[in-house]
């Protein structure tokens, strides 16, 4: 080029800027909670990232230790406190395997109805605040909210309670849904789509959104499968790698589901990964709530050991169960000593294992992509922390 | 056509925002406190203890089951004795420290005497934040029909099940 003054630009950007270090969270309102990030900018791109975790430890794995089998229930709740379900499932397939505990039939369907109805509330939810780091603020967030809302209730409904369900047992559930259950659940799967359609039409066009996510925070496949990344986010990179497909634990085998996946592995194909999921969901919803048998929902010694938790006998050995959750992998490691309590208790958190990967797609990149970045992972700090 | 996108999704919250003054479907907030929605029948909070005539005649026998499968540990019990010191069937203290409690519903689960069940009580806020929360035997107790009252189902199944034990 010829102009003296943009050869002049040129040169100043070779020369060494000063490195600005900034400190994103603890409590910035975007990092999901509270977590950290140090960051060193050249002008606006990140050179480096440094993730800070530990402010939600609350020494979950050790403290399970001294709990017995049944008591460490409530507590799966609260790693991922948006889905609870998902976690107690994964915790109540470890200790089943580990115990040889049957599941009866209509407990397996309400296992799969619970678990997707958590998928479903946990990708709309994350749709919502991907928009709000976006700067979209709270349109997408309250739409989302409104629908969670609906399921919600449900959950109270059946459960007792919205968000700390403590809904699986050992050998089934613990108790039996109301009459109107199904017919609800129905009608939510009926009534989402609608809503789905109106998010889609909300954002998935939409230029701005384009423009921000498309590109934005590659993570690429080879990096995604090395680094030991689940979920959505090994999918949005194009791996068709789903463990209700492969394991097809409790009765997923039964069910006919795709398994979406991305081709770039940027922010949009996160996003619109996890719109996919959803409809998916519904079709898995529907045909469980199609085919669920009547019948009994807890076994006869599962019924024994909630009502009697010290009666239950889990012999020495270890077990890992895994199931997908809405994030990832999520898997109990379980080690039993033949006494009523674990002896190793360990959680494989999907949201932290698909944390490492964070710094690998933040360096090149602006500092307000960061955030959306963040976003796309998906991570709840209960689970990251422990 | 550059821009179209955001122009429909205007139209969505523009959509969404009329049509939340016409439809209740739109609508879905309420104006608490004056306004509540029902509980559902499991909702749970807290747990009560529940007695059946009189406070001091409470269903609970002391034997202490709910205190251990209590995962973090936050119910404190002391059998009541005697004056020759034997141990009487019933608690002489039955402490819940309601701060600590994770609203899990184990201790109603484990109860075999159907005495522990969980209240729909959450607006429990106070000023100090040892003594308020922490419940004692008389703050605990509930009688049968205020049990009966807040979960009609769950009541009429207990006492179907009391009454088949007593023949
Ligand atoms: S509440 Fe029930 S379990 Fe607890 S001490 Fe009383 S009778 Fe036993
Ligand atoms: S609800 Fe759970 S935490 Fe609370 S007193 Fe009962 S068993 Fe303990």
């Amino acid at each position: 080029m010829n102009c003296p003054y943009l050869q002049n630009m040129d040169q100043q950007s070779t020369l060494d800027t000063q490195r600005l270090e900034v400190s994103l969270g603890p409590q910035h309102p975007s990092t999901h909670g509270v977590f950290q990030m140090d960051v060193v900018l050249d002008g606006e791109q990140v050179i480096r990232l440094k993730p800070v975790m530990g402010y939600l430890h609350r020494n979950h794995e050790k403290l399970m230790e001294n709990m017995s089998w049944l008591a460490c229930m409530p507590y799966t709740d609260r790693l991922d406190y948006f889905c609870a379900l998902a976690n107690n499932f994964s915790y109540a397939l470890a200790v089943e395997k580990l115990a040889g505990i049957e599941v009866p039939e209509r407990a397996q369907y309400l296992r799969v109805i619970m678990a997707e109805l958590t998928r479903l509330i946990n990708h709309i939810v994350l749709v919502g605040f991907l928009l709000n780091d976006l700067g979209a603020f709270f349109t997408p967030v309250l739409y989302a909210f409104r629908e969670r809302e609906k399921l919600l209730d449900l959950f109270e409904d059946v459960t007792g309670s919205r968000m700390m369900c403590n809904y699986f047992r050992f050998g089934g559930v613990k108790r039996d849904v109301p009459p109107d259950f199904i017919l609800r659940v129905r009608e939510i799967v009926n009534q989402f789509p609608k809503f789905l359609d109106e998010l889609e039409e909300l954002l998935t066009h939409n230029e701005i959104l384009l423009s921000r996510c498309q590109n934005v925070g590659i993570l690429p496949k080879a990096l995604a499968v090395n680094a030991g990344i689940t979920g959505p986010v090994l999918r949005a990179s194009g791996i068709p790698y789903d463990i209700r497909k492969i394991d097809k634990y409790s009765i997923y085998g039964r069910f006919k589901f795709r398994v979406p996946v991305g081709e770039a592995g940027d922010v949009y194909d996160r996003y619109y990964v996890r719109i996919l999921e959803m409809r998916e969901s519904l079709q898995i919803l529907e045909q469980a709530i199609n085919e669920i048998p009547d019948g009994e929902v807890i076994s006869k010694a599962g019924a024994q050991a909630a009502k009697m938790p010290r009666t239950l006998k889990v012999p020495k050995g270890d077990a890992y169960g895994r199931t997908e959750a809405p994030k990832g992998e999520l898997g109990f490691y379980l080690v039993s000593d033949g006494s009523g309590k674990p002896y190793r208790y360990h959680v494989r958190a999907p949201s932290f294992i698909n944390l490492t990967v964070l710094e690998d797609m933040c360096i090149g990149q602006k500092v307000a992509d960061v955030i959306i970045i963040l976003g796309s992972i998906d991570i709840v700090l209960g689970e990251v922390d422990r | 056509m550059y821009g179209l996108g955001v122009l429909k999704g205007l139209w969505v919250t523009i959509k969404n925002f009329t049509l939340s003054y016409f439809t209740r479907k739109r609508l879905t907030t309420v104006q608490y406190p004056e306004e509540r929605i029902t509980l559902s029948e499991h909702a749970r909070t807290f747990p009560i203890l529940v007695y059946d005539e009189s406070p001091d005649k409470l269903r609970c026998v002391a034997c202490e089951i709910c205190a251990k499968e209590c995962p973090p540990k936050c119910i404190s019990i002391v059998r009541a004795q005697d004056e020759a010191g034997k141990p009487l069937k019933q608690p002489k203290f039955f402490d819940i420290d309601y701060s600590v409690c994770m609203n899990c519903g184990i201790c109603e689960e484990v109860c075999p005497f159907d005495s522990i069940y969980m209240d729909r009580q959450f607006e429990l806020s106070a000023y100090e934040r040892s003594e308020e929360f922490l419940y004692t035997k008389d703050r605990l107790a509930k009688s049968a029909e205020y049990f009966s009252k807040i979960r009609p189902e769950t009541a009429k199944k207990v006492e179907e099940k009391r009454k088949a034990k007593e023949k």
